[in-house]
This record gives structure tokens, sequence and C-alpha cells, in this order.
């Protein structure tokens, strides 16, 4: 869980009116550097949202006085757009489609290990700064989105359309911790879970392709979590 | 008396009820209709006789004169079932006639009068007629009295009165009798019914209403009836099915889980050893937790809730991506996989769900097809001279889209091929690899949840499976969202 730990420190905001739950995330939350508050009912955290500056929301789905759904809804109503994250018992494709639509960013159904939540949390934060270049670069690794070229050192790298969109995702959040689930869904837009490991194949595919025969790594796998690409260094 | 009392407040009765009394108050009316219109025909007739004989009588009078009059009058009077006859002098004595009595002042009113009388031959004692009778005044002071006894027309009216009350009696007493007994009939069907739904509240599941064979609006309730009761049962049953499943193959892992904690804290030495032991139990609750969500899955599917999220997607589509995303597993276990679906093939049903199936499928296929040992030498000469494969693919036939995965791998015996659908079954020979066991189950579950089926086929060799979907779906009837609720596994 260490190595997850991103270089800036967010600042979040927790509405769950589990306790226990709640005071484990800010736990393992500061554990990693951020700082979290923490709202135990729907009004509560609507009020906090309001006020703070916050860099991502972990919304429960069901809470006390006011549901999660509308919690989001009312802050987008309001022009706020923070990063939402909706954690929910219900884990159902249909439900997570409607916790999109009531203006939610992400969707975790519980339980869910840290290591995802923080994955999620930390990709959700960095899209608000916004990176969307042409070309994205890793050390001496080049993915250019228009032409759809890849280039290491300078050598161009024939992919497989999957495998550039694999790369593209892994690459447009370099640095950053992508769990199997993220994959799942972004690359291939499946959000079941399938029973073998599927895409542990498809990323040594691409490690070969992009690593082998170079002495720096750029594809790392985090264990218990996931991958990162990042200049090694 | 509590069961005549039930009879008399079934619908059937009321209904006979009131049926019976518009019909009989519609008799009444006819009859009264009748009786009135018999009874002026009858005063028509007697009218046209008195009034043929004042003007024969009138004739005489003045062709013979009085004499002539008096001798007619005597003449006709005698007759038996003759009119009725009065001449009297202008102070009101009689002259002749076979009128012996008459209501008084009756000979100064002229035109038509009703009045009692007595013949000139009755005692004073007997009873007094009604007749109708008219007056005619003679020149010469004469009065000429002509009428016609009544008792024919009363007695004609009496029939058809006592007539008429007698059918409407009968009519009452056969309806009331008759409604009875279809009453009965239909009460006893209804109670047996209720009795059987009694005994299945009561727990008797496999209770099923009785048909009668007359094929009438009864046996067609009852025969839904029995739909939905076989339906209730079998979601019964599965859900039985499910606790005792989930009872027997969560418990194992839960045990396992518990003894190697507990195994951790009582001889790990150090804090590496203690790491390794809480990495795999963790490793071990996600694999509960996968496990669990499979089961919410095929729950969700089997109790129609997944018909919500409905919508047009092409299966050709499905296949390829699903190919295309365990292609590389397959290749790691020395297989190749093929897909062939070049033609769209659009249907409509639950995209996700489709492809968790399918892609269980294939996950199923690479597992058993995989030549032993295929991670540790890639590229070893294929066994007996097959290369193993597994073909994906995407098909319409006729109104069904066909979406296959075929595998020439050990394939299953065709007894074992049914159980081999069923949940957490898992045969003799694969209890050696990973899984939950229950990826068929949700593929059949998914298969059902369209309106279609889950096929294990031979493929000589190999294994085929089939999943039959239709192109729409066709609207099942949804179950209530409490007996939805209730279908689920109880949910953390």
């Amino acid at each position: 869980m260490k190595d997850q730990g991103s270089e800036v420190a967010m600042r979040l905001l927790i509405i769950e009116d589990d306790r226990d739950a709640a005071d484990y995330l800010v736990k393992a939350f500061r554990e990693v550097g951020h700082v979290a508050e923490l709202a135990s009912d729907g009004e509560e955290g609507l009020a906090q949202a309001l006020d703070g500056q916050y860099d991502v929301l972990i919304v429960d789905r069901m809470l006390p006085k006011l549901d999660g759904l509308t919690v989001i809804g009312t802050l987008r109503s309001k022009g706020i757009d923070t990063p939402a994250l909706i954690l929910s018992a219900l884990a159902q494709v249909d439900d997570r489609v409607k916790g999109l639509r009531a203006g939610g960013d992400d969707y975790l159904p519980k339980p869910y290990s840290f290591s995802e939540l923080l994955a999620r949390i930390e990709v959700l934060a960095r899209r608000r700064g916004g990176r969307e270049e042409m070309v994205y670069r890793v050390a001496d690794l080049e993915l250019d989105r228009l032409s759809h070229q890849v280039k290491r050192a300078n050598d161009e790298i024939i992919l497989q359309p999957r495998e550039f969109r694999l790369l593209e995702y892994l690459m447009k959040h370099a640095g950053q911790v992508v769990t199997r689930t993220m994959l799942l869904e972004n690359v291939w837009d499946y959000h079941f879970d399938p029973q073998t490991n599927v895409i542990d194949v498809h990323i040594s595919r691409l490690r070969s392709k992009i690593d082998k025969g170079f002495s720096q790594q750029l594809l790392h796998t985090v264990r218990g979590a996931g991958y990162m690409i990042r200049d090694g260094r | 008396m509590t069961a005549l009392g039930k009879l008399f407040r079934t619908t059937t009765f009321k209904l006979t009820l009131v049926y019976l009394t518009v019909f009989a108050l519609f008799a009444a009316f006819l009859l009264a209709y009748f009786a009135w219109n018999t009874r002026r025909l009858v005063t028509q007739q007697i009218v046209a006789t008195v009034d043929a004989e004042i003007s024969g009588l009138s004739d005489l009078f003045q062709q013979g004169g009085i004499r002539r009059l008096i001798f007619a009058i005597d003449d006709r009077g005698s007759r038996p079932g003759s009119s009725l006859y009065l001449l009297t002098t202008a102070a009101g004595e009689g002259v002749t006639g076979n009128i012996g009595s008459l209501t008084s002042g009756i000979l100064d009113k002229s035109g038509w009068t009703e009045t009692a009388y007595r013949r000139i031959d009755d005692s004073d004692t007997a009873a007094e007629h009604q007749a109708l009778v008219r007056v005619l005044q003679l020149p010469g002071g004469f009065r000429l009295l002509v009428g016609r006894d009544l008792q024919e027309r009363e007695r004609l009216h009496d029939i058809i009165i006592s007539a008429g009350q007698w059918s409407i009696a009968i009519v009452v007493v056969l309806g009331i009798t008759g409604g009875f007994f279809v009453t009965r009939r239909v009460l006893k069907r209804v109670d047996a019914m209720t009795g059987t739904a009694q005994r299945i509240m009561s727990g008797d599941l496999s209770g099923r209403l009785p048909i009668a064979g007359s094929n009438d609006e009864l046996d067609r309730l009852a025969g839904n009836l029995n739909v939905m009761l076989e339906r209730i049962e079998a979601l019964m049953h599965g859900l039985k099915e499910v606790t005792d499943n989930i009872a027997h193959d969560l418990k194992t892992p839960l045990t396992r889980l518990r003894n190697r904690a507990e195994e951790a804290l009582r001889t790990a030495e150090d804090e590496s050893q203690y790491r390794a032991a809480l990495e795999r139990t963790i490793e071990e609750s996600d694999g509960l937790i996968r496990t669990f969500n499979a089961l919410l899955m095929i729950a969700r599917a089997e109790s129609g809730q997944a018909r919500d999220g409905m919508m047009n997607f092409d299966a050709a589509e499905i296949a390829q991506g699903i190919g295309e995303l365990y292609e590389p597993l397959a290749d790691d276990k020395g297989l190749t996989l093929r897909v062939e679906a070049d033609e769209a093939a659009p249907m409509h049903g639950n995209r996700e769900l489709v492809s968790q199936a399918l892609a269980n499928l294939v996950d199923n296929a690479i597992k058993y097809a995989a030549p032993d040992n295929a991670t540790l030498a890639p590229d070893t000469p294929p066994l007996n001279g097959v290369q193993p494969e597994i073909v994906v693919k995407a098909a319409g036939d006729g109104d069904r889209i066909l979406l296959t995965v075929a595998d020439n791998g050990p394939g299953i015996p065709a007894d074992d091929r049914v159980r081999a659908v069923e949940r957490f079954v898992r045969l003799e020979q694969s209890r050696s690899l990973p899984g939950s066991g229950l990826g068929l189950s949700l593929a059949n579950a998914v298969a059902r949840l369209h309106g279609g089926e889950l096929r294990l086929e031979d493929n000589a060799p190999g294994l085929r499976s089939v999943l039959a979907l239709p192109r729409a779906v066709s609207v099942a009837p949804a179950s209530p969202p409490e007996a939805r609720e209730r279908a689920t596994i109880p949910s953390a």
C-alpha cells in the first residue's frame, strides 16, 4: 500500500453513516498522505461539500436524511462539479448506471479493497487537472493519440488496437495505480468480474512489447493493487 | 346453517335472485296486460251482442207494436243462456222480461251500466249476479232494458289470473331451487380451490387446484393459478437450493479462512509470517466476495430483476469482444481461440449479462480444454495430432441468436451435462481447477432470463456450449416487487 501513495496530498470528504467504515477510511487515507473529513449523514455531507474545497467526494449511496444520489444531484445543480465516487452495497449494472446518471463520476460496489478505492480516487482527482495532451510521454516511451503511433527510444512499436487503448489508458494515468477492474471497465467496457485474471495476460503481452530488451522497466505491477506505468529511475 | 348462509352469500346465488326477481316482475306485468286485454275483448263482444238485440227488438216494435215485442221478449228470454230482458211502462211497472229484481234507478239511466240483478226464476235469497245492461226509450213511454250476464267474463279473468299466479310461483320455486344447486356446484369447486390454497399456504407447495375438465372459466382460472403455483414452487425450490448451497459452499472457505487466521495467531513468529497469513486471508475473502457476487447475480437473473437493463445490441460484437479479451489467456494455455462472427446478429437483451455469460463459457472452455502443462511448454506438439482450439461463434438461427463456444478438449460425459449446469456442481475431473463452479449456472440463469436456454452438446471430441437466446425477449410476467425482493438471496 505504501508504494501507492501519491506526491500530492488530497482533501477528501467522506459521507458515510457507518462509523467504523468511515473511521477506517479516514485513517487509511491519512496513512497515504491525504486529508479526509467526515460527514455522517446526507444533509451534513451536502452542507460540507457546499462549503469546503475538496478534491474528491466519497459518497455512500444509502445515507440517513438525504440519500447519496440526491446529495450529488443537488451539488451538480448548484454548479459544483467536485468529482464524486459513489460507494454502494448495490453492485448491479443498472444501479451503477443510475449512480453515474445522477452525477457521480465513479461507482464502487461494497465490499471494496482500499487499494481499489485509493486508485480510483487518485484518478478522479487528477482528472480535474485535465491531462488531455495529444502525445503522452513516459521516459523514452511515447504514444501519439492522433496518429496512433507508439515509440520507445524512437523505435516504432506495433500494437493491436486494444493494446493501444490499454497503453493509452495506462499512460494517461502515468504514475498512478490502475486496478484490473478499472482497466476492464475503461479499456474493455465490461463491468463484470471475469473469473480468471484475463487482464494479467494482456498486460504481460503489452509489457513484452514495450519493455522487452530495455534495462529500464516502465510497466510495473503493484502488488495487491494493479499496475502502474512510470519513469522508474 | 353456516353452510347455507355461505351459499346464500355467494355471487352465483345473488345473481340468481336478481335474475329471478326481474323475470317474475316482467311475467307479472305480461300477465296483467294479458288479463286486461282479454277482459276488454269480452266486454266488446257483450256490447256488440246487446246492441244487435236492441236494434232487432226495436225493429220488431216498430213493425208489430208492443204485442209483437212482448212476444219476442218472452220467446227469447226463455231460451237457455239467453240475454236479459225487461220491458216496463213509463211508470216503471214491469210488462215482461226474465229479470226478477234490479238495482233501483237503473231504468232512468241511459247508455251502458253495470248492475246487480236476479233472474225471475231465482229465489229472493239467491246471490245477485252482475250484468252489463242498456236501456232504450220506446215510443209510448215504454222502456226496454237489454243486457248480458258478466259471469263468464269474470270467470275467464279469474282463470287467467290464477294460472298466471301459479306459473310465477312455479318459476320462482324452480329458479331458487336451480340457483341453489348451481350455486352449490360452483361453491363446491371454489371450496376445493380454497382448501388447496390453504394447504399450499400452510406449506405444502406441491398442491395444485383441481380442474373439472369442462374447460369453463373456473377451469381456466385454476389452470392459470396452477402455472403460477408451479413458478412459485420452482422459485421456492431455487431459494432453498441457494440457501443450502450457500450453507455448504460458503461455509467451507469461511472455515478455511478462520482456521488459517487462528493458526497464524498460534504459530506465527515474526512479522513476515503474520503478513503472509494476512495476505492469504485477504485473498480468501476476495474469493468469497466473488462467489457471493456470482450467487447474487444468478439469483437476480433468475428472479427476472435484470430485465430493467435490456437494450438492443449486436451479439456478434459481444462474441468478438469476449474472444479478444480471452485470446491471450487461451494462447498462454496452448489453445488457439478463433472467433467466427462476421455477420451482425442484432438482438434485444441485457448486454452486460450476455457478455458475462459468454465470458464464463469461454473461461470454462479454456480451463477444461487446455492441454496439461501447456503453460510450461507452449510449443509442445499437439496431443493425438489434434490442435487444441476454441471456437467462439455468433450466428442467427431463425428467431434466435446462437452464441456458441466449442472446444475439442475432454468434454463432459452425456450423463453429467445436466448436472453441470446446476449451481456449485463441479464434476469429478475438474475438482482440482480453480473457480467457484458457478460459471455455467450463471450462463444458464442468463439464458433463462432472456427466455432462451443453455445447451451443452457433444462436439466430438470436446464440449460445445450453446447460448440460444431469442432475438427479442418475450414479455414474461414480471413478478411483483416484494416477491422479487424476497426471491433474492438475503444480501449483506
